[in-house]
């Protein structure tokens, strides 16, 4: 469903990915692991389609069309959803009214009738359930005033909403405390369903332990290193990047 | 309810300004100009008695001995007020009793601003007086009204039908020496709304004005008054069009509020004025003088205004606090996009004892826009414990537009409390990434941040206006960012 065949990107004249290769399949879970400058979060943001990047090489196809010529709202629509890092506060605006106009955008692109206030209602009642979120949360402002983790639980909540086919979920684990990192991860299985994709970034394994991958890639400088099991993951955990860096820095 | 909701929610979601035509209907107009006898000629067409012809008149001889006024935050062109025409009309036997006796032509204008005059269609607990140009077209509801004692006509009528109660109050909140604009109202008001609701009574539906400005060349000068008498509550408000010209179009209202003992009025303005094309061209002047006065103990006026229309806009809803524990509000949304401009805001002056006064001023600019906060609270020596709370936001769009905060803050109680908050901000790229991220599109996203942020006044409309409100609010700053 996603072919990213080197895909170079700058950012003020600075490479940040320097031909990143991957292709992930309906109902596949792949884990992207790197230190901190990798670029990880650039490839979740050029893939969603944020504008501060330049892509100078290479090609990004999503079920055969091309990505990076689709309007990052068109790109939701057609099933790719990011998980941000960091969530952005929307003062004024209620979950409830955010939600439900991004819900019925989607409904619209697939020629369905926008839904009734109380359907609606009574799908946000389902989906709050699966990760666990406050219902006051709900008729608060888009994430003003929510403590990093209600923030991270609401991002999972909005993919529970709109059901993507591609999850990118961008250090969706930190800042959370073990118990919400469970809520969080279950939420996401939950969610899940067979046929639909998830990419995770993560600097650490123990998210891992709850969303299993079947594939985990090592982003160093822009490249993808090393692409291995599961068990990657766990070597990571143990030994640290330092090996791969010298790796590589090797074969140059 | 739902349904009405939709449909407006329909109608104001179809185009940029939708109500820019003009309709093609036999007018009678005067000659441009103005003077003594076109003061004599617009009473006498008015077949008005002599001490409203003598208010006119005195009106008129002070008005020539005044200056336009410069202090406002705004470039106004000149004005040339002897090439304006100040009476204009359509060609029709004006009656309010029978339907069929007007203009298809009229009723169609007013249906296609979503004002049906028939009052089967229309909006259920709404009564409008519909103004067109100069005259009051049709009052609905006014017999259901009647029953309880209230009375809703259009201006004209009060003078004639209830002649005291007119001399009793007209000038008594905005003397006809109080400014510029509204000296020159005085002089050449035509029409506009007239409304008393008597001791004890709560008025069962919202009372609306729909003004309308038709005729090419003339400027529209319609007055209202509004009288609440002790323990009574009224909710009033007033919409106003204007055709797409390119030329611009003077409004000059004056409204007056009395507000007696217990008395509670709610006035709340949705101001879409033809604000002029995308380069600045043509547009209403919009400069009003609005005030209200708490005039008996634990009376409460509050204002709330929508303002996205007009090339310029001049204007401070006002309250007088007299009375005792009385209290006032101002509640303001105003949007300057391409070349508008608006110099908006409120004077609180607290002269009793215990008086309360609320501010809520949100701008919004975008393109070219200038939006300038102007407000004045002032707390005399006798009003102790005085409070005052105002906020002012600006919100800018872009970066060619400007916000611009005056507040002047008088106090000569020690024991009044007077609190001022204002911040400014933008909205973010990232803000309008995370909406796209979900599937909503930056026009989209404007929208729904815009209305987020001007949330706290839209939620104090009436439920109706507040939707009509929200859709302006997004059209009006269409195309303003990408």
């Amino acid at each position: 469903m996603l072919v990213i065949d080197n895909l170079k990107v700058n950012i003020e004249g600075k490479n940040i990915l320097n031909g990143i290769s991957l292709s992930v399949k309906p109902g596949e879970i792949h884990a992207i692991m790197g230190p901190n400058g990798s670029g990880k979060s650039t490839l979740a943001a050029v893939l969603a389609g944020r504008n501060f990047a330049e892509v100078t090489e290479g090609s990004v196809k999503w079920f055969g069309r091309d990505l990076l010529e689709m309007a990052p709202e068109d790109r939701s629509k057609e099933g790719i959803f990011l998980g941000f890092q960091y969530p952005i506060e929307i003062p004024g605006v209620s979950m409830v009214n955010f939600l439900k106009t991004a819900l019925n955008e989607h409904r619209k692109h697939k020629g369905l009738e926008p839904l009734s206030a109380s359907d609606f209602l009574k799908i946000m009642r389902e989906k709050k359930e699966l990760v666990e979120i406050d219902s006051k949360l709900a008729n608060r402002s888009v994430n003003e005033g929510f403590s990093g983790g209600e923030k991270k639980k609401n991002e999972i909540f909005q993919m529970a909403m709109l059901e993507p086919k591609l999850a990118i979920l961008d250090e969706t684990d930190s800042g959370l405390d073990i118990d919400a990192l469970r809520i969080v991860a279950n939420g996401v299985n939950k969610i899940r369903r067979p046929d639909s994709s998830v990419i995770v970034i993560t600097h650490y394994q123990r998210l891992l332990d709850y969303i299993i991958p079947d594939v985990v890639h090592v982003l160093y400088d822009g490249r993808i290193v090393k692409t291995s099991g599961k068990e990657l993951a766990m070597e990571l955990e143990e030994k640290g990047y330092d090996w791969i860096k010298k790796e590589v820095d090797n074969q140059v | 309810m739902k349904k009405a909701q939709d449909r407006i929610l329909k109608d104001v979601t179809a185009g940029e300004y939708k109500y820019g035509f003009y309709t093609d209907i036999e007018t009678e107009k005067i000659p441009r100009g103005l003077s003594e006898d076109v003061v004599r000629l617009i009473s006498g067409k008015k077949n008005e008695p002599s001490w409203l012809l003598d208010f006119r008149l005195k009106s008129y001889r002070h008005w020539s001995t005044m200056k336009m006024p410069d202090w406002a935050n705004l470039r106004i062109p000149e004005i040339n007020y002897q090439d304006i025409i100040y009476y204009a009309a359509p060609k029709q036997k004006i009656s309010h009793e029978s339907l069929d006796d007007i203009d298809p032509e009229l009723k169609r204008t007013f249906d296609r601003l979503g004002i049906p005059l028939e009052e089967q269609k229309h909006l259920a607990g709404v009564a409008v007086d519909a103004v067109m140009d100069s005259v009051s077209v049709k009052t609905t509801f006014r017999e259901t009204l009647a029953e309880l004692g209230i009375i809703f006509c259009s201006f004209s009528e009060a003078v004639r039908e209830y002649p005291d109660l007119v001399k009793r109050y007209m000038g008594t909140v905005v003397p006809y020496t109080d400014n510029f604009f509204a000296s020159l109202n005085s002089a050449v008001f035509s029409d506009g709304s007239f409304c008393y609701i008597p001791k004890g009574v709560r008025c069962p539906m919202e009372l609306s004005t729909y003004f309308r400005i038709n005729a090419a060349n003339t400027g529209q000068f319609e007055r209202t008054l509004l009288i609440a008498d002790e323990e009574s509550y009224v909710s009033y408000l007033e919409g106003c069009t204007a055709p797409m010209r390119d030329e611009n179009q003077l409004h000059a209202a004056v409204v007056e509020i009395i507000a007696e003992k217990r008395a509670e009025v709610k006035y709340s303005t949705v101001q879409n004025w033809y604000p002029g094309d995308r380069d600045g061209k043509g547009g209403i002047f919009n400069f009003v003088t609005k005030r209200g006065i708490c005039r008996g103990e634990n009376s409460r006026i509050s204002w709330a205004q929508v303002e996205t229309g007009s090339a310029i806009t001049w204007k401070y809803p006002s309250c007088i606090l007299k009375g005792d524990n009385s209290s006032g509000e101002f509640y303001s949304v105003a949007v300057t996009n391409n070349h508008q401009q608006a110099d908006t805001g409120t004077k609180m002056i607290h002269i009793g004892k215990n008086t309360k006064s609320t501010i809520v001023s949100k701008g919004i600019s975008a393109g070219f826009g200038q939006n300038s906060y102007r407000g004045l609270v002032k707390v005399l020596k006798n009003a102790s414990n005085a409070r005052n709370f105002s906020q002012c936001d600006s919100l800018l769009l872009g970066d060619k537009c400007g916000a611009h905060t005056f507040p002047y803050i008088e106090v000569d109680n020690p024991n009044a409390v007077v609190e001022h908050e204002a911040t400014t901000s933008k909205i973010g790229e990232d803000q309008i990434f995370y909406c796209n991220q979900r599937g909503i599109s930056t026009e989209d996203a404007i929208g729904l941040i815009v209305n987020g942020y001007a949330r706290e006044v839209i939620n104090k409309l009436p439920m109706e206006f507040a939707v009509e409100a929200q859709k302006l609010l997004q059209i009006s700053l269409e195309g303003s960012v990408g």
